[in-house]
């Protein structure tokens, strides 16, 4: 078992910060290709959702990942305002920005990418989303 | 990275690096800066883009609809690997045509208006 943990400011500039740091944690274990752009990008996709989603005014994002074998788990936290309706915005396409040019396709890109995701969430205390996969 | 210029009377924005929330944001500027509010045919390659996530979708979309209110048209290009997957996941490829090459879709378009 092998664990990371890091912490940063909710800001869209640490996106690719959150990405290539997981990449760089699982490179010993010599992930396929195809692995490590689908962990980026599903990584991406949940601290974009915490930043866009999880506050108004900035917060901090927790990022964890802990490698098992071939396993891995990935988690990505805020401690935000919280997601009201999670089945909902699950759905593909559903957005509550969509001024922002959101395409609603968050989760459903994590869905699709991982092989696992679970969604907690509670208002106004934050959401964290548990993301498992397992390298080829 | 965004790189535009003309071939006529088709706009063509070439796009580097990665797309995510945060450069989508910079490369939605870039394309106004150059192109100002009136182009009607757009093309949008992706051969040297690295990364992309949905955040891409929403900026390619947004830039669709700008253009269809002038009944204009937009081609993507140069979509591959991961991208590919996300774009099928959009259902983009029903409003939006996608071409291997710029030289496609310029060849496209202007056999379309012989």
């Amino acid at each position: 078992m092998n664990k990371m943990k890091i912490t940063f400011d909710a800001i869209s500039e640490n996106e690719a910060f959150a990405r290539l740091a997981i990449a760089g944690f699982l490179l010993y274990k010599d992930p396929s290709l195809g692995d490590i752009e689908d962990i980026k990008t599903a990584v991406s996709e949940a601290v974009t959702n915490s930043i866009i989603h999880g506050y108004d005014n900035g917060g901090i994002i927790d990022l964890s990942c802990s490698i098992d074998g071939n396993s891995i788990i990935i988690v990505v936290s805020d401690y935000g305002k919280g997601i009201e309706d999670i089945e909902k915005a699950r759905e593909p396409m559903y957005t509550s920005k969509p001024e922002c040019e959101r395409s609603g396709l968050g989760f459903t890109v994590m869905e699709s990418f991982m092989d696992k995701i679970e969604v907690e969430s509670q208002l106004g205390k934050g959401t964290s989303i548990t993301m498992y996969k397992d390298l080829v | 990275m965004v790189n535009c210029r003309y071939s006529k009377d088709v706009y063509i924005v070439e796009l580097s690096g990665d797309i995510d929330h945060c450069t989508s944001e910079k490369i939605k500027k870039e394309i106004y800066m150059n192109t100002g509010k009136y182009v009607r045919k757009m093309i949008i390659d992706l051969t040297n883009v690295e990364f992309m996530d949905s955040s891409g979708i929403g900026m390619i979309l947004g830039r669709y609809k700008e253009i269809k209110e002038r009944n204009g048209e937009i081609a993507l290009t140069g979509i591959k690997g991961n991208m590919e997957r996300i774009f099928n996941m959009s259902g983009l490829y029903k409003i939006i045509n996608k071409f291997d090459t710029i030289g496609e879709a310029l060849a496209e378009w202007r056999s379309c208006n012989e």
